[in-house]
């Protein structure tokens, strides 16, 4: 395949960022996007070009490192997929490529396509646990969890942390991955205990952090390579308002 | 070398109890006087940090990966085992114990081994407390599955995804000590060196990926929990990043390196599909309950399509050569059997290296809504990357690099021969022998994190007594000053060729002559080879940019450098180790059949390297292993 590369360069987050055209040929229709990027960095390395710098690890779709907005998509146009994982098949021939970063306030640029997400990070340490101390645990059965309730939270947990969900919201809200996390918990009886704490606390570390409101778009769910579902927001948002009102009261 | 693996007396169900009690404490108010520096975020560093944290020391944690995560643990599909007999079907502590010594062929250490089966219960209900949501049965309780070298069901489970809950579990409890400040997280920074002063791990220097920044950290202990080698072969299934750096740089600085030649190779994974292949991906084991692998017998056939040869002209090698296991002979045996047939020129797809799995006798006998339910996702991603409909056409798979058993050697506090520089989880060596069982790696990296170094850190700390040294000081400064050399040696040659080629060719030579079957001269030659490109390297390497930013490129080029001379190490120890067993097979050691062949009387020895110098042969020492449970047995699967 011979395709044409829009790629966004930018030095760090100080600095003005840019589009750049590069011709790439010779890409297999087996290889992933990131195969075909490292190929472009080969080639520009041989051409005296500094390579493009882009996010990513595992490759098979589950660390969420990887990132990067395809032509206007979070993790390209492939719906429950990584962009780790995004064939070139999927693309045509002589096709133009625009590459661009997760853009977001809250994922300041570190460089080219590489953003700083530890937002999210910081939205775990604020409330994202369970409080139980190492060796203090009862026996892991003395605690029936209903299956569905077991299988609800799984599906929450199965939230990468890679950050689609705020690329691809117009507010750059990152509602679905807090509520994901806080869902997650928050359904099973062990997370019952530190639950009003819990959302208030990673909410107000949301705003902090700089991600916008959310308005039930609905695309960072459409996005979601783990297809974490709207209803977690519509939970959190429910929790909140609970633990709101009882702290007003008490 | 000093070797005392201190294993405690007495019988081995009282062991790891009597060292609890006789080693020392450090009273709880003392414990803030002391800082610990772990390296690496998975299960064992995650569990670590949190837990020391938690007790009160004071924790620095550094990671590569932009959070911690991210680190590779999480890719790990299948399960964790513990040996809780939920099921009531037989097992126990010791019966763990037994099958993780036999399966790792004898070569890892009994008292060690029977700890990991000893704590694996008390994971299980730590992880449960913490939110993990393992698999449920509709009562309620906790569910089970069965994993190959066991005859009990005791792996638990949460989807294919087990690895990312127990690290996410790891991760919310090492958050929690972020947000206490008890543990100060420090990503995107890779080690480069570990500081000894008077023979004790101080400190690491570190470079700042995203700023460049060279930094010292000084501290009473340093862990590394650093993952394992497999990318020196630069297809694996690994991340990307895993490297080989932090325990080799530790190795250089007088860490003992037990049994680099013990790399797992697992038998099911997506072959490569050309030369712009940068890792591979595996399917899990499961599919071999319901597939049938095969390759044509006529190499003439290997082009056509696999549906219209028939079947007199397919051969079913396994079920051939293994009546009784068949398709689901254990890993070593698969892979290598698998290589084999490719050998033969029977192998199909790209290269030529790739086996059939095929489903159509399951399909035809179950239906395929069935086998879309049990194996649903494992279609879907084989489709995702290959193209191909596996319902439709046999899958082609190929064995792969998964995971390395061999590790910096430790005593049973997990201490390496550097006093107060300890290893946890693959990176060190004692738990899996010559061989890992599946659903064994998750259990070993939380136990040492949440279970062992909390209390044997505790040993040696009140020993020494806090003190650590000024990161100003001229010992940290040396290394500091030679770290810096290390890279400019990198960014100034300006050579013309990218450190990613040399990976690549670096993963070739391993592949061919240290990867699933060896013979002594193909390890003389790959030695050869291997010094040969380490020499082009040096001088016609291009890093372009420089060292004060994000610069992806030069920081392969420092991984790339520690794993050529890596490679050459785990080279010398295969060449050295005249025996098969487990992931090692030496063509020499075998039956008339093609069975690995163990020599229990010159090799039931961990066999550990002393680094000598550059340009120096490394001295090899050995470890005994004594066998009192378990008795040593020759693995037959007919």
């Amino acid at each position: 395949m011979k395709l044409t590369l829009k790629v966004w360069r930018q030095d760090g987050n100080d600095s003005d960022g840019r589009f750049e055209n590069y011709e790439l040929d010779g890409v297999s229709e087996d290889s992933s996007f990131l195969e075909m990027m490292d190929q472009l960095n080969e080639q520009l390395l041989s051409q005296g070009i500094e390579p493009v710098l882009f996010d990513h690890d595992c490759r098979e779709g589950i660390c969420g490192t990887c990132s990067l907005t395809i032509n206007g998509y979070a993790h390209g146009p492939e719906d429950s997929t990584t962009t780790c994982q995004l064939h070139m098949r999927k693309f045509r021939d002589g096709e133009t490529i625009t590459i661009e970063p997760f853009r977001a306030k809250a994922f300041p640029v570190v460089r080219d396509l590489v953003v700083d997400r530890s937002a999210f990070d910081r939205i775990t340490q604020a409330g994202g646990f369970i409080t139980v101390r190492t060796g203090s645990a009862p026996d892991g059965n003395a605690l029936p969890v209903a299956k569905s309730d077991s299988d609800k939270a799984m599906d929450a947990a199965a939230c990468i942390g890679c950050g689609a969900c705020v690329a691809s919201c117009k507010n750059a809200s990152a509602m679905l991955f807090t509520s994901a996390k806080a869902g997650h918990l928050n359904l099973l009886p062990q997370g019952q205990a530190e639950k009003d704490k819990r959302v208030l606390a990673m909410v107000s570390a949301m705003d902090e952090a700089g991600f916008g409101n959310c308005r039930n778009y609905g695309e960072c769910s459409a996005a979601c390579p783990k297809d974490i579902s709207l209803d977690y927001i519509a939970k959190l948002n429910r929790d909140h308002a609970k633990a709101k009102i009882k702290k007003f009261f008490s | 070398m000093n070797l005392n693996s201190k294993i405690p007396e007495g019988p081995i169900s009282d062991k790891w109890d009597n060292h609890r009690f006789s080693s020392k404490l450090v009273n709880p108010a003392n414990k803030r006087k002391f800082r610990i520096i772990v390296v690496g975020s998975g299960l064992a560093g995650g569990s670590a940090a949190a837990t020391l944290g938690e007790l009160g020391y004071h924790v620095d944690c550094f990671c590569y990966q932009d959070s911690p995560r991210r680190a590779h643990s999480i890719a790990a599909q299948g399960g964790i085992n513990a040996a809780k007999n939920y099921q009531n079907d037989g097992d126990s502590i010791y019966r763990l114990f037994y099958d993780t010594v036999k399966g790792g062929d004898f070569r890892s250490r009994e008292a060690n081994v029977y700890r990991l089966a000893q704590n694996s219960t008390n994971i299980i209900d730590q992880c449960v407390a913490q939110g993990v949501p393992f698999a449920r049965e509709y009562g309620g309780l906790l569910a089970n599955r069965s994993f190959g070298g066991a005859q009990v069901s005791r792996t638990f489970y949460a989807r294919g995804q087990t690895g990312q809950q127990l690290l996410l579990g790891a991760y919310s409890a090492l958050s929690r000590q972020i947000s206490a400040g008890q543990v100060k997280m420090h990503t995107r920074s890779e080690m480069l060196d570990l500081v000894v002063v008077d023979g004790h791990a101080k400190g690491i220097i570190t470079r700042n990926l995203a700023t460049g920044e060279i930094k010292a950290w000084t501290a009473d202990a340093v862990l590394l929990c650093t993952g394992g080698y497999g990318n020196v072969y630069y297809l694996s299934t690994n991340a990307i990043g895993c490297n080989v750096t932090a325990t080799y740089r530790a190795y250089r600085r007088g860490a003992g390196f037990a049994n680099p030649c013990f790399t797992q190779i697992h038998p099911t994974c997506i072959p490569v599909s050309g030369d712009h292949q940068s890792k591979l991906t595996l399917m899990s084991e499961s599919l071999r309950n319901d597939g049938r692998v095969w390759v044509p017998k006529n190499p003439e056939d290997c082009n056509k399509d696999p549906n219209e040869i028939s079947e007199n002209d397919r051969d079913y090698y396994l079920e051939r050569k293994y009546p009784s296991f068949g398709n689901l002979a254990p890993r070593d045996i698969s892979s290598r059997s698998a290589k084999e047939a490719c050998d033969e020129g029977r192998g199909v797809g790209p290269g030529g290296r790739g086996v059939y799995l095929d489903f159509a006798d399951s399909i035809s006998r179950l239906g395929e809504s069935t086998i879309r339910e049990r194996y649903g996702n494992l279609f879907q991603m084989y489709e995702r990357i290959t193209g191909e409909n596996a319902y439709k056409r046999p899958m082609r798979i190929y064995p792969a690099i998964h995971y390395t058993m061999g590790g910096l050697w430790v005593d049973y506090n997990l201490m390496t021969t550097i006093p107060g520089c300890f290893a946890l989880g693959e990176a060190n060596f004692s738990d899996h022998g010559a061989n890992r069982l599946g659903a064994s790696a998750l259990m070993q990296g939380l136990s040492d994190g949440y279970f062992v170094i909390p209390y044997t850190i505790g040993d040696y700390l009140a020993s020494t007594g806090a003190g650590s040294i000024s990161p100003d000081s001229s010992e940290v400064k040396e290394v500091m000053e030679s770290v810096r050399q290390r890279i400019d040696l990198l960014t100034s040659c300006k050579g013309n060729r990218s450190s990613r080629s040399y990976h690549k060719q670096l993963g070739q030579i391993m592949w061919e002559s240290a990867g699933m079957a060896r013979n002594a001269p193909g390890l003389e030659k790959a030695i050869g080879q291997i010094q040969d490109l380490r020499d082009d390297f040096e001088k016609n390497l291009l890093v372009p940019g420089n060292s004060s930013n994000l610069n992806a490129e030069l920081e392969r080029a420092g991984r790339v450098r520690d794993f050529l001379d890596f490679g050459e190490l785990l080279c010398r120890d295969a060449l050295e180790r005249n025996e098969s067993c487990g992931g090692h097979f030496r063509e020499e050691f075998q039956t008339e059949e093609g069975e690995a062949t163990r020599d229990d009387e010159n090799f039931a020895h961990a066999a550990v390297w002393e680094y000598k110098g550059d340009g120096s042969v490394p001295a090899r020492h050995q470890e005994e292993l004594k066998y009192e449970n378990v008795k040593l047995a020759v693995r037959s699967y007919k």
